[in-house]
């Protein structure tokens, strides 16, 4: 029967939903807003999430942070040990749309939706966050990288739902979120790049890179992250893994912008999402939301 | 198959019947007479639509009504008192004050959302006020008087 709807008041009648054949509705960010602009029609049936307390939530904790999938970007973005300890998903989620897309829209919903551009995952990727799911019939985690599999595509089946992210403590590292926007809100990345770097006595020892509307999916780049290692992550270090990143991206050409200038502005964004980091991971101050701090940044 | 719900909107609970798609700005103009909230753009990127629901912004035109079951929504019918133009909010009389109503299409949301920002930074600076209404589009492009009217009314709701 179509035209279904529910709103169950726990996490074990959403699921049976799906199992039924329903779609699952969070704040309806990109779900409703999508019909509205006629990219899909909107689902016969669905479940409405927001009543679930069980999905809500952030717990911090010494080895690491667990977010329920139905927490809103205005949630991370304020929440105090994500900004001190996990500073990029803040930077990522306090410039997702207005402020009305961030109280409703969702971490979930961010993630399942697949934007090539979503800006939540490349900080969730450089912090090799996992993903819990749940079905009807049983759950699996699966790391965030297996999630999406290209855009608006995602690794979930039909009846399944993103219950909560799993995000490993990473002690003293710097992170940083950085996009190319043409203004400050209401804005989605044209190009976005994330670093998470740890320094031992001014070097740097470990380093995560990821590109943001620059492939299919947001990814890592292994190469610009190899780069950085045993560099001071200055200027000419973050130049050359900025430009590594730009080499391994495979942009496309939309009304956003060409795939040149996505190019072009890859090794820009790149290395400044690394200056960031770095800063930061050295205990200096960029102020959250980096991508207004950092704005030609040189 | 229409489904019961109870909204609450501006202090009143309305018992309604609607069918799962339905938009809750079409309820609100359509079914509960309440047309202050406007239709811009019908996709969120205007905010003409701007309605606070458990005291939270919220594009009206993108939100599933059913989603606003048993919770409390304000309209901008709800930010005077009973008094009407004698009981104004604050930030209405800014925008009479300051100009900031030029066509006025773009007002109510101007105001939902002024609203909000102001419940959680009373005394925001000029960039913060910009980001508040950063989901609000004004087609007249007055936003130098409805910025200065947000500012007015923080200092004159801070004298309480």
């Amino acid at each position: 029967m179509a035209g279904r709807y529910v709103a169950p008041a726990d996490l074990a009648g959403a699921l049976a939903a799906l199992a039924s054949g329903h779609r699952a509705v969070a704040g309806g960010t990109d779900l409703v807003v999508g019909a509205r602009q006629g990219k899909w029609p909107l689902p016969e049936d669905v479940v409405a999430l927001h009543g679930i307390a069980e999905l809500r939530g952030i717990e911090p904790s010494a080895d690491g942070l667990r977010v329920g999938a139905g927490t809103s970007h205005a949630e991370l973005a304020d929440h105090p040990a994500i900004r001190e300890r996990w500073t990029a998903i803040a930077d990522a989620a306090s410039i997702v749309g207005s402020p009305a897309t961030r109280h409703v829209g969702t971490l979930g919903g961010n993630l399942a939706n697949a934007s090539p551009a979503a800006e939540t995952s490349g900080p969730l990727l450089c912090f090799d966050a996992v993903v819990e799911l749940r079905s009807s019939g049983g759950a699996r985690r699966i790391a965030i990288a297996e999630l999406s599999t290209g855009p608006g595509r995602t690794a979930l089946t039909d009846d399944e739902l993103v219950v909560a992210l799993e995000v490993p403590e990473l002690a003293g590292a710097g992170s940083c979120y950085v996009r190319l926007e043409f203004r400050r809100q209401m804005e989605i990345a044209v190009v976005g790049a994330t670093a998470v770097v740890t320094l031992e006595g001014g070097v740097i020892r470990d380093a995560r890179i990821a590109i943001t509307a620059l492939a299919p999916t947001v990814r890592r780049v292994a190469a610009a992250e190899a780069a950085l290692v045993g560099t001071d992550g200055g200027r000419a270090a973050a130049d050359w893994a900025g430009r590594l990143a730009a080499e391994a991206a495979e942009p496309i050409s939309d009304v956003r912008a060409s795939l040149e200038y996505r190019r072009a502005m890859a090794a820009v964004v790149v290395r400044r999402a690394i200056q960031g980091a770095v800063t930061r991971a050295s205990g200096e101050t960029v102020a959250i939301p980096a991508s207004a701090t950092m704005f030609g940044f040189a | 198959m229409p489904h019961a719900a109870t909204l609450h909107v501006n202090g009143t609970a309305y018992q309604v019947e609607i069918e799962s798609g339905r938009s809750l700005l079409s309820v609100l103009r359509g079914e509960l007479g309440l047309t202050g909230s406007k239709e811009g753009c019908d996709d969120s990127e205007c905010g003409a639509c701007m309605v606070l629901l458990d005291g939270r912004p919220v594009n009206s035109c993108s939100y599933l009504a059913l989603q606003a079951d048993g919770r409390q929504v304000i309209t901008v019918e709800g930010l005077a008192g009973p008094a009407g133009l004698a009981g104004l909010h604050p930030l209405q009389q800014a925008f009479l004050e300051h100009g900031a109503v030029q066509c006025g299409f773009c007002t109510p949301g101007m105001l939902i959302s002024a609203t909000a920002l102001l419940a959680t930074n009373p005394d925001p600076t000029e960039d913060e006020i910009r980001a508040g209404l950063a989901g609000n589009l004004c087609r007249c492009t007055g936003y130098v008087g409805i910025v200065a009217a947000v500012h007015a009314a923080a200092e004159t709701i801070r004298q309480g």
